[in-house]
């Protein structure tokens, strides 16, 4: 006890301040926040100001993506829950199947509306080429966690399909380690490993985005600050 | 060491720039709420496809011909998977390469599968408990050699051209076809109980996930395709992409399958192989957009941006 009420006083190390972002202190850990510190205070993750402009359509598809995923994510974890033969027996979870299937149809348009929308405005610009190519990755790690989705369902459409994409992945040498008429291999897959990657790819993708912030329009490009006091005059 | 600060700072980022209030956790409530609506409705109204998965009993009981041809074909080791090469067998039937690039090959044989004895003489080993004739049947196709098998099942083969359903049957016209007609008998009696179903499933282990044998099989006759075909679901109809009925499938495929209808490629042997490497090559070019001159200019060339910011561009000129 009398140990417990002395931690932290009477070490000779003086108390840190909140919000300190570990200044000039040494080792892994102080690195590791002064990083996170500097990229991300929690104002830029949650801002409550921001550029007029970010009230054009083109910026809600990238939300409506992330609520799309939400309702993906939820569904599955249903239809996880309940086990493969659930939704082929029962109302319910033929229903839960629907809004599994109906999340990603939504999750996909929304996607390819934004990844159109960021290529227009070309959203990579000002330093932002990774976060457009952890869209892309984001985009090409959808398709392979829907296929696998697709190859699950234990009907006629996934015997249909595996054997035709067998060819495909066969060609490339794949085929023995990805074998898509394996069942159990493929369940795995879905259910759990691409979930996970995709999930903290979105989490990744936002704090890139939101550490940031979102690109100037294209034609009002940021002009560095040469001590000039006189601006672009553009956008005044 | 000083702390690292983003090096553009963004108020100075943004000089020049009006900022406004912005709700971000309201925008997300309301698009999630949104969502869920309308998958809801979605769901309710169109519900989604679920077309029974097709058996190996289901196929020997609709088209018991095209069952015993497969079958025979199998134990003859004459079918695509028989022949298919890594990563089931050593053949090279549907081997693909590009000159000298044969990945395939490269990889070898990982989910190994023996056609004849695999489809075929194997379930049949296992369900000769009391039936002498058949246990007998096994042996003399066992023992004889491989020409003398091949040239019984060559003949078989050919009389099943013209083969008939003579009470529920398969039938040939008489030949010298060793113990064959009574291994395929067997074995369309084993398939149309179910029980070839569970037997091709089998292995060393209790708990079975791994479907390649009999989807294999299956995909060998004629009867699997032709459902498919019923169901809109095949190559030339865009098949990968497509859902059985109405439903959207896959439609982020369609560059995928695209491919495949253009000529020179999708009718080369080698269709797959070549197509994978296209969309390899184009994934690239889909993740270096922001390096590639050109395709990282046609933004500003084709100004799309201006109705994306239509808003900011007119407050600009005023
Ligand atoms: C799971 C899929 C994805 C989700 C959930 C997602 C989400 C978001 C969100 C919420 C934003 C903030 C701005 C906005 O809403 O438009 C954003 C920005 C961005 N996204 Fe995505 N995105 C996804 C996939 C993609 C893809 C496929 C691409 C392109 C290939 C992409 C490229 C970008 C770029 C470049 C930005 C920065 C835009 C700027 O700075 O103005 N994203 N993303």
């Amino acid at each position: 006890m009398s140990e417990a009420s002395g931690l932290g006083s009477g070490t000779g190390t003086p108390p840190l301040a909140a919000g300190s972002s570990a200044e000039g202190e040494p080792g892994w850990t102080a690195a590791v926040r002064r990083r996170l510190d500097g990229r991300l205070p929690l104002e830029e993750v949650l801002p409550t100001r921001q550029p007029a402009f970010v009230g054009s359509w083109v910026y809600v598809f990238g939300v409506v993506t992330i609520a799309a995923l939400v309702w993906v994510l939820v569904s599955g974890t249903v239809l996880a829950f309940m086990g493969s033969a659930w939704w082929h027996t029962s109302d319910l979870g033929h229903f839960f199947n629907s809004i599994h299937f109906w999340s990603v149809q939504m999750f996909f348009i929304f996607m390819v509306l934004h990844l159109w929308g960021q290529y227009w405005g070309a959203g990579w610009r000002d330093g932002r080429a990774k976060t457009w190519m952890v869209g892309v990755v984001l985009f090409l790690v959808s398709i392979v966690t829907a296929f696998t989705g697709y190859l699950i369902q234990q009907n006629f459409d996934s015997q249909w399909i595996a054997v035709n994409a067998k060819d495909a992945i066969n060609a490339t040498g794949l085929g023995g380690f990805f074998n898509v008429l394996n069942f159990g291999q493929m369940y795995g897959i879905h259910v759990m490993l691409f979930p996970i990657a995709l999930t903290l790819l979105v989490v990744l993708h936002i704090v890139q985005v939101r550490s940031r912030g979102v690109v100037r329009p294209i034609g009002d490009p940021y002009v560095p600050d040469t001590g000039e006091s006189a601006s672009t005059g553009a956008s005044q | 060491m000083n702390g690292r600060r983003p090096k553009i700072d963004k108020t100075d980022y943004y000089r020049g720039i009006r900022m406004t209030p912005y709700d971000l956790i309201k925008e997300i409530s309301i698009a999630t709420v949104g969502i869920l609506v309308a998958v809801l409705i979605l769901s309710a109204v169109l519900s989604s496809p679920d077309i029974p998965s097709a058996t190996i009993q289901a196929w020997a009981k609709s088209d018991p011909v095209d069952f015993v041809t497969t079958a025979a074909s199998e134990l003859a080791g004459q079918t695509t998977t028989a022949q298919y090469g890594p990563p089931y067998t050593t053949g090279s039937g549907s081997v693909q390469s590009i000159g000298p690039i044969e990945p395939q090959v490269w990889a070898g044989v990982h989910v190994a599968v023996n056609a004849p004895l695999d489809f075929v003489l194997q379930p049949l080993s296992q369900a000769t408990v009391g039936d002498q004739t058949l246990a007998s049947a096994l042996t003399t196709f066992n023992n004889a050699s491989a020409a003398q098998q091949q040239k019984w099942l060559a003949t078989y083969n050919q009389a099943l051209g013209s083969a008939k359903l003579v009470d529920n049957e398969v039938s040939v016209p008489s030949g010298d076809y060793g113990p064959v007609p009574v291994l395929m008998s067997r074995l369309l009696t084993l398939a149309r109980s179910g029980g070839l179903d569970a037997l091709l499933l089998t292995s060393e282990h209790f708990y079975q996930t791994d479907f390649s044998k009999p989807l294999l099989f299956l995909s060998d006759g004629g009867y699997f395709p032709g459902l498919a075909q019923a169901q809109d679901l095949t190559g030339s109809q865009w098949g990968m992409m497509n859902e059985t009925g109405r439903y959207p499938g896959q439609a982020w495929l369609w560059l995928f399958t695209l491919w495949y209808q253009v000529p020179p490629i999708g009718s080369a042997s080698n269709a797959d192989l070549l197509v994978v490497v296209v969309m390899t090559v184009l994934s690239l070019g889909l993740l270096l957009v922001p390096f590639i001159p050109g395709l990282r200019d046609v933004p500003r060339w084709i100004p799309v941006h201006k109705l994306i910011w239509r808003q900011h561009y007119r407050s600009m000129t005023k």
